[in-house]
């Protein structure tokens, strides 16, 4: 049996890797295509940049492929406390993009440090999580847990990049994965789909809904066991009510407009194709043209036209739903679904506790990016702006995530050695 | 398990619902397809020159010229000095930045017209200038040229379509153009062709990026034709001449084919009024003149009686009948009593007695009076039958009808029938004394200058006629169009001693003026009664002066009729100018320059105004 490492990667996640990185550079050319266009290579192109970029990601898991694996878990908290300085130092030399300042400007090349803070950050929370005495049901623990995780997340809000403050919800998932109350999960769906109904419906609608839910849940329960008591269904009843109204009051009074009208817009209560609703209308209007096998490479015109703003970031997705089509489309959808599904399994074979924490945060990750950014360009979302990791024109992003990527496919190559 | 498990069960169920979304999108709904070619395609049309207009002999009537639309793009306008621009452009500050803010509310990304139809001289100014303010730009466009002022009212014009024409037909696009009136409308298709369309793909701000799809669904524009008209320029320009200060009209027609020669209608305009900036102002001015009525043509639309011209005809139909024979006589006492106590007067002098011939050159009235008696009456029994005998030999000739030329206006003029008369006077409660002014070509008769110019036609090709047109062939085709021939009811021997007579009315009749060297000309004169109604009575005017002739006698080359409206007696205006033109046309040139100055300078402009002067007036001065 040969020991080297290219025997025990898992070339079949490489594989899916190596497929939506080529595809994310397919699309971007085409995004960004223009008469000015010379090649790959160009680096006055987005695709030339995102070249580089690419070179210098596979440069760096390959470097990351080469480490000991022991050396992430005692780099873990280094790396979190880094990436939080030059969240911090954003304050001060960062360059601001359309209202977000997220960015240093180093030789002509942006660096949006929020990106690598997902992969310290993931390592940080599997570093915690993992220590002997850890226990989600230790209030200290948890405490600490959350502190790591709302120092970037407030840090990233104060940028004024929502977006990717959202992604650190992503660990939600290993932390579910860890033991993470029920209560937890109920919460939130609860909140979300309240939050929804709330804002689709008028009030009194919505008093009528909840009550008829509550109602249900409780004859339904009452059923199966006798012995429940009434009095914690009327409680939530009337914490959902209050949480209802002030919902209300929330978003009329404490988002912005361009918040609200974003939700309006995915609620369908606002038909704007000009103003908020152009960017979505237009992405569902180039996914929709793409029919079965899509326009071709370089033939989309609504790529071509530049009608979707921001196609080669967040938009990306329209681009391979018009020039591939449903083919295309739901073939990137199943690598995605396939690749987090992989990473998880991968996890759960681990016996490092460290180490599955942390995969579970990258799936997770890779999840919430997937879910939110393809979720808008098809329109069931609200716009959002994060990018589609791998495909989505970004060097930092393209970085992070193969760092992300590839730390795992480090700790899931050195799996056996552990034993 | 299910902790183990939550995310790769929450993926997949996303990646079902994703994957449901693309159906829905792409799959199940072919609206997006819609939607995103209109997004992104821009449909341009390119169009044909519209096509050119010659003479018979390929000289150029009708042309196109270049003009110049001012266009801007309202967001790439910055500040400039508005004055200067708009003296730069010849127009009003205010229209200049009216038009801007118009512009601005149409969109600011898409260029818009400013000021439109800049000459090609103003242009080169302009030219110079522009990259001086940015934003602006110039685009080539084309106009119709007209390289001699004349010959308008055949030609017709050329305009904007309207509301109105892009219903009635969907080809037009605002913007485009439609011939209206004339040649320009009548082959309207030939002379626009048919525009191709290309396509292109554009961006979000409607900035063009390329062919769609490498023009694989471009459609080519179909080549527009150029006419060869039957019109003779040098005749048409002279006629329109000699016609200056008067108001009447010229139609003289090639008897052989059918080919209108001339058309000249007086007053009339120079087309190239209607063309350019002026246009409309120029229209407006044109329309609004109810008097001299410059639009409207009196070769094709004024309907007069006939007058002593139809006498001719007349002649012709009682020979047909056999109700007299070119021997027949009528004595004359300076007129007749056709019923009692009705007396018709004459210019012949007392007791002279008249055959066919000499009735035709001293235009007799009492001869032509019991010739046409004779042909309603030929039954003996009823009038009736004889006035519908009378009504078909006319209908063979075209009158009371439309001639199917090719052109967009006219009247079908009037000939009764006995239904007519049993309408008017009750059945029975006519006779043929009744309806006599209609032997002189006065009474209910009304014909068009170009239905006595097409009959004097067929009477020069003694018995047929060929439909007046035109168009005498289509682009590069050689051969002339072929139309259809009418044959008269009358039996072309008929013709011949009614020529003989017309032939006498130039050589000893009524217009001897008429008379050229070396050419036998065959002739009528008419004097035409007319009236108008003055502060609601019903006055009389100062005669039309009328004249039909053909040339030469035999083979004849033209025939023709002109109009002097209010130019008293036959011989005094139409005679000549027929004569003149006669000669223009068989021999190139006017030897004849007494004759000639006296038409040229002639202006009946005083006689128009006497009705309108509020005063009494003295008519047949």
């Amino acid at each position: 049996m040969n020991n080297s490492i290219l025997y025990r990667l898992d070339w079949w996640l490489i594989l899916i890797y190596s497929l939506l990185i080529a595809f994310g550079v397919v699309n971007i050319y085409s995004a960004t295509f223009n008469n000015s266009s010379t090649g790959i290579f160009d680096m006055n192109q987005p695709v030339g940049k995102q070249m580089f970029f690419l070179i210098v990601s596979l440069f760096s898991g390959v470097l990351i492929l080469s480490v000991n694996s022991k050396f992430f878990e005692q780099f873990a908290s280094i790396g979190y406390y880094l990436s939080i300085f030059s969240l911090i130092g954003l304050f001060i030399f960062g360059k601001t993009v359309s209202g977000a300042t997220s960015w240093y400007n180093i030789a002509g090349l942006s660096i949006q440090p929020s990106e690598l803070a997902k992969v310290a950050t993931a390592l940080m929370i599997a570093s915690l999580m993992s220590k002997v005495q850890s226990d989600l049901k230790n209030l200290n623990t948890f405490l600490k847990i959350l502190g790591a995780l709302l120092l970037p997340f407030v840090l990233i809000i104060f940028q004024s990049d929502p977006g990717s403050a959202l992604v650190f919800g992503a660990f939600f998932f290993p932390l579910f994965r860890e033991g993470l109350s029920y209560a937890y999960l109920v919460l939130f769906v609860s909140i979300t789909l309240l939050f929804f109904i709330t804002l689709s419906f008028p009030i009194g609608l919505v008093v009528m809904i909840i009550t008829l839910i509550i109602f249900l849940l409780f004859f339904i329960l009452k059923n199966i066991n006798k012995k429940i008591k009434i009095w914690p269904f009327i409680g939530s009843f009337m914490i959902s009510v209050g949480f209802s109204l002030s919902v209300d009051y929330i978003f009329e009074n404490v988002f912005e407009q361009r918040h609200r009208d974003r939700i309006n817009i995915v609620l369908g209560k606002t038909i704007d194709y000009q103003g908020v609703g152009y960017n979505m209308n237009q992405s569902k209007i180039a996914i929709g043209a793409g029919g079965l096998k899509g326009k071709g490479f370089l033939k989309g015109t609504q790529t071509k036209g530049d009608f979707v703003p921001e196609q080669h970031t967040d938009y990306i997705f329209s681009t391979v739903g018009e020039e591939w089509g449903f083919l295309g489309g739901s073939l990137m959808i199943i690598l995605f679904c396939l690749m987090i599904i992989r990473i998880v399994i991968q996890a759960e074979k681990q016996t490092s506790k460290f180490r599955r924490i942390y995969s579970h945060g990258v799936a997770g990750i890779l999840f919430i990016h997937f879910f939110i950014n393809v979720g808008m360009s098809l329109g069931i979302l609200p716009t959002i702006g994060i990018p589609l990791p791998f495909l989505s024109y970004g060097g930092s992003s393209l970085l992070a995530f193969t760092i992300m990527i590839f730390i795992h496919l480090n700790f899931d190559a050195n799996r056996l050695s552990e034993w | 398990m299910i902790r183990r498990f939550f995310l790769p069960f929450v993926t997949f169920l996303t990646a079902i619902i994703f994957i449901g979304r693309l159906v829905g999108l792409q799959l199940m709904n072919s609206s997006y397809k819609l939607l995103s070619d209109a997004n992104a395609v821009v449909e341009s049309s390119v169009y044909p020159e519209r096509g050119y207009i010659y003479d018979r002999h390929h000289k150029l009537l009708v042309s196109n010229q270049p003009v110049y639309d001012l266009m801007a793009i309202p967001e790439n306008i910055s500040p400039f000095d508005t004055m200067e621009l708009a003296v730069l452009l010849g127009v009003k500050k205010s229209k200049l930045k009216e038009q801007i803010d118009f512009a601005k509310n149409f969109s600011v990304k898409l260029p818009s017209i400013i000021i439109g139809k800049i000459s090609k001289e103003r242009n080169a100014v302009v030219q110079e200038k522009i990259w001086k303010y940015s934003g602006f730009f110039l685009q080539k466009n084309s106009v119709r040229n007209y390289p001699v002022p004349l010959a308008s009212n055949i030609l017709g014009y050329v305009s904007e379509v309207n509301k109105n024409d892009i219903r009635k037909n969907s080809y037009y696009r605002m913007g485009e153009v439609i011939g209206r009136q004339g040649i320009e409308n009548y082959y309207e298709d030939l002379l626009r062709g048919s525009k191709g369309k290309k396509f292109f793909q554009k961006d979000r701000f409607n900035r063009i990026i390329g062919p769609f799809e490498n023009g694989i669904y471009d459609i080519p524009m179909q080549g527009a034709q150029n006419l060869i008209l039957t019109l003779d320029l040098e005749l048409q320009k002279y006629g329109e001449t000699l016609l200056q200060n008067k108001r009447g009209g010229i139609v003289a027609i090639e008897p052989k084919t059918g080919e209108i020669l001339s058309l000249v209608s007086a007053p009339s305009y120079d087309p190239n009024i209607l063309v350019g900036r002026e246009r409309s102002y120029n229209y407006k001015k044109l329309a609004m003149d109810t008097l001299a009525k410059p639009l409207f043509d009196r070769g094709l639309q004024a309907q007069y009686a006939p007058g002593s011209p139809f006498k001719t005809l007349n002649a012709l139909i009682a020979l047909q009948e056999g109700v007299i024979d070119s021997t027949t006589k009528f004595k004359c006492q300076k007129g007749h009593f056709y019923a009692r106590g009705r007396f018709m007067e004459c210019h012949c002098r007392y007791g002279t007695d008249n055959n066919l011939i000499s009735g035709i050159y001293r235009s007799c009235n009492t001869f032509f009076a019991n010739t046409y008696r004779r042909i309603l009456d030929q039954s003996g029994e009823s009038v009736e039958e004889g006035m519908n005998i009378w009504n078909k030999h006319l209908k063979s000739f075209g009158l009371g009808n439309f001639l199917g030329y090719d052109l967009p206006v006219g009247k079908k003029g009037f000939v009764p029938d006995a239904d007519y008369y049993n309408f008017w006077y009750k059945k029975g409660g006519w006779k043929s004394a009744t309806v006599v002014s209609n032997a002189i070509g006065q009474g209910e008769l009304l014909t068009t200058p170009i239905q006595m110019a097409n009959f004097t036609a067929a009477i020069a090709n003694r018995g047929y006629f060929f439909q007046p047109h035109f168009l005498k062939s289509v682009g590069k085709e050689p051969s002339a169009k072929v139309y259809e021939k009418k044959i008269t009811s009358i039996d072309s021997i008929h013709f011949e001693p009614v020529i003989e007579g017309m032939f006498q009315v130039v050589e000893w009749g009524t217009a001897r003026v008429a008379k050229i060297k070396g050419i036998e000309i065959c002739g009528k004169t008419g004097t035409v009664e007319n009236f108008m109604k003055i502060a609601g009575e019903k006055t009389p005017l100062t005669d039309h002066s009328i004249f039909i002739a053909f040339a030469p006698k035999d083979n004849p080359k033209i025939a023709l009729a002109v109009y002097v409206e209010n130019g008293y007696w036959g011989s005094r205006w139409a005679a000549p100018i027929a004569s003149l033109m006669i000669e223009k046309y068989l021999t190139g040139k006017v030897e004849r320059t007494y004759l000639e100055n006296r038409m040229l300078n002639g202006s009946l402009l005083a006689e128009y105004e006497k009705p309108y002067s509020g005063k009494p007036f003295i008519i047949n001065e």
